[in-house]
């Protein structure tokens, strides 16, 4: 597939960052088309596009807006209808690999700004935030810089372009916690507590930011939308499958010639993608890769041609997660890698669930001394034991998240765990290793 | 006070109070009648006040550096809050530090895609050559080093951030000089932000105010360049191969409320793919001090809803 710059094309232009070279890469025009229409319109414009959430999840995104509840006309609406609605963009990049909402907030901040306006519009919301990552200071300062902008020039604000319709928009900063970018852990923190997820359901559709029906979408998902009032659902059916379609940031990053952000159609190969960034470093082959970050199983070798889309990445066993592909090769060490993200996992793990609190805290133990060389014979079927006793047992995605890893380098590569053991564990090994959680059934 | 049995030297004494077991540095700022003006003022953005609390220990720590006991009383006071819930939130997030922080932090990823490129050895080499390990600071003030999770920069790894201003694709050497440089009172541009002040300045930041004199600093914080090559990888190869995306089918500039996918079948001339300029690095001026005290009500946000 070829490159198809659309979420990026403007990257590159002199001060992309700023609101004058915004307007003139037709800026905004997506924002007067969308206040012509009804906002029922719009949510049906992003269904038939096909848009799924960006933020790892794949949910489809006119679908997640159709389920805000709204008043009926003639009726006097009660409960949730009646409440105020609320747009809050999950800007907390965070997930290891993960590099594509920052860059996009640094050179095209105001892309976001009319996405969010026109989406809020849509699901009759006046009060919108982004939730933006506290470390990412850079692009917390270009999105302050474009909101201001963006009310000084009347696209933000009350009776926005003389269409009546009135939004505030706020930049709130987080503090370093990853798992506030799970949507309701981010509820949580924007309304000031610690960020811990919540039970689900209620849904934040229905009971979301103050109990009050709420969407949560991804920049970069947001960031799609102006462009799909503009192009049209059809246009943006024509880039990859049609159950997954539109264009996607992939974000290459370890050992490839060129790292950065490639913008292709949903469904381009990795195969592909490595060929656009020069292939693996010179004298060296790939040994491991993530789809989509570290919650997502690793791939190898074998699966340089899955179509990397929401759908066929969860045939062939991991998840596109946020297109996070981050490359590894024969010098890099499986299990240094996983013990890494493990030590992640437990330093971010919010405490409220037990299999994941107490869960990630002791594969980090076995993960180190196997590692260290102090494995035992046993420690292969205790990792998948623990994984199992966390996977579908937490609270939320995290813990799930946080077994992927494990799993899927005990799949592929348990010799080089094996080889890490003393020679005396290793003549212990029995039979019994089980490759596969059998838990998660329950 | 003194920690609980068997706790590391500098524990918190207990769960229900965020004091730090050392006294305030004697120089310590305090809260001033302006912090609690613009801790309202972050209150009146939210249509709930505690949505703004976040933010208000940002402000804290740009007054003194880190969560202090007075910090949490003021946050608690203003919100209606007990200081154990304020202490319960601070103590949650990576970002607020309960100890005094040095005038820079300095946070190295050793999360593993920065470490297979050398993330942990520039972390070692600081440590060795500050003398301190993570999370603490060196003996003169001027350095708080730590070791980051990912810090969404892969594409630019191994990262280092200053006060969370991008320093990408280091490596020893060049990690080393740079924190060398810091000791000696200098601010090396980042690589991927604006000009450094200090931790405290970019507090104030995050807290949503200006950290800046004046409107012009201001700006050219906001105009910083840098070198953008990842960032912009897939764009200049697109170029390169006279690749782009499908056309539009319908004109952007339409506003007269037509669906799009009505207008289908309308070929547009136009397409949203410009001709990215050239980009050179801003000027490459030094950092910036940050006001000792900057005017309050310099919000770097939209109008609030008082």
């Amino acid at each position: 597939m070829p490159l198809t710059p659309v979420l990026t094309t403007r990257w590159g232009a002199e001060q992309s960052w700023r609101l004058s070279a915004y307007e003139q890469l037709e800026g905004y025009t997506a924002l007067r088309t969308a206040l012509d229409m009804a906002p029922d319109e719009l949510v049906t414009l992003v269904k038939d596009s096909g848009l799924r959430g960006r933020g790892g999840a794949g949910f489809p995104t006119g679908m997640k807006w159709s389920f805000i509840p709204q008043p009926k006309p003639g009726e006097s609406p009660t409960g949730p209808a009646a409440m105020p609605k609320y747009l809050v963009v999950n800007a907390d990049e965070g997930e290891p690999g993960t590099c594509k909402d920052l860059p996009l907030m640094m050179a095209d901040p105001h892309s976001l700004v009319e996405g969010v306006i026109i989406s809020a519009y849509a699901i009759r919301c006046h009060f919108a935030v982004i939730y933006v990552r506290g470390e990412a200071v850079h692009a917390h300062r270009r999105l302050v810089a474009a909101v201001e902008e963006a009310y000084a020039a009347g696209y933000l604000g009350s009776d926005i372009l003389g269409s009546g319709y009135d939004l505030e928009l706020v930049v709130h900063a987080g503090a370093g916690a990853y798992i506030c970018g799970e949507e309701t852990a981010l509820l949580d923190s924007l309304e000031g507590y610690r960020g811990q997820p919540r039970l689900k359901p209620p849904f934040p559709a229905v009971a979301g930011l103050y109990g009050a029906p709420t969407v949560i979408n991804n920049v970069e998902t947001l960031a799609s939308v102006p462009f799909i009032v503009r192009g049209g659902a059809d246009w943006f059916k024509e880039f990859g499958p049609e159950k997954s379609p539109g264009p996607k940031i992939y974000s290459l990053s370890g050992r490839v010639v060129r790292p950065g952000q490639y913008e292709a159609p949903m469904g381009t190969t990795m195969r592909e993608l490595l060929e656009m960034a020069g292939g693996v470093r010179p004298g060296h082959e790939l040994k491991f890769w993530t789809p989509g970050g570290s919650s997502t199983p690793y791939f190898t070798s074998e699966h340089l041609d899955v179509p990397l889309d929401f759908d066929s990445v969860a045939a062939a066993g991991s998840m596109l997660g946020t297109t996070a592909l981050m490359v590894f090769d024969e010098t890099d060490s499986i299990v240094e890698a996983t013990l890494r993200f493990t030590e992640f996992y437990a330093h971010e793990s919010c405490g409220k669930c037990t299999p994941c609190r107490e869960g990630t805290y002791w594969l980090v133990q076995i993960l180190e001394r196997i590692a260290h060389g102090r494995g035992t014979a046993q420690d292969l079927d205790l990792l998948i034991d623990t994984c199992d006793n966390i996977l579908g047992r937490a609270f939320c995605a995290l813990g799930d998240g946080a077994t992927s890893c494990i799993v899927s380098s005990l799949k592929y590569f348990k010799d080089d765990y094996v080889a890490l053991l003393p020679p005396e564990e290793q003549a212990r090994l029995g039979r019994s290793l089980r490759l596969e959680p059998v838990g998660a059934a329950s | 006070m003194s920690a609980l049995p068997g706790s590391a030297e500098g524990t918190a004494v207990t769960g229900l109070d965020s004091s730090p077991v050392t006294p305030p540095p004697a120089d310590l700022p305090l809260l001033t009648d302006q912090a609690r003006l613009e801790a309202r003022e972050i209150m009146a953005r939210y249509p709930v006040p505690r949505s703004a609390l976040l933010p208000m220990l940002h402000l804290v720590q740009s007054y003194q550096g880190y969560v202090t006991p007075e910090g949490v009383a003021l946050c608690a006071e203003e919100l209606g809050l007990t200081k154990a819930e304020v202490g319960a939130v601070a103590t949650f997030y990576t970002m607020y530090k309960r100890r005094p922080t040095g005038r820079h932090l300095v946070s190295v990823c050793t999360n593993t895609l920065c470490n297979v490129l050398g993330g942990q050895r520039i972390m070692d080499a600081l440590s060795a050559d500050l003398g301190v390990h993570h999370d603490e600071t060196t003996a003169d003030g001027s350095i708080t080093l730590e070791h980051a999770e990912c810090l969404a920069a892969c594409d630019y790894a191994p990262v280092v951030t200053v006060d969370y201003e991008f320093y990408d694709q280091q490596d020893v050497e060049s990690a080393r000089e740079l924190v060398a440089a810091l000791r000696r009172g200098e601010k090396p541009l980042p690589t991927r932000g604006a000009p450094l002040t200090d931790f405290r300045g970019i507090s104030r930041q995050l807290a949503g105010f200006s950290q800046h004199a004046d409107a012009a600093a201001a700006a050219a914080a906001v105009d910083a360049a840098g070198e953008l090559g990842p960032t912009l990888v897939g764009l200049r190869l697109a170029e390169e191969r006279g690749e782009s995306a499908p056309p539009m089918q319908q004109a952007a500039t339409s506003s007269s409320g037509a669906q799009p996918a009505e207008a289908a079948g309308v070929e547009s001339a136009q397409r949203g793919a410009p001709e990215p300029a050239g980009r050179s690095l801003a000027d490459q001026n030094n950092g910036t001090e940050t006001p000792a005290g900057a005017e309050p009500g310099t919000s770097g946000q939209g109008p609030g809803k008082a």
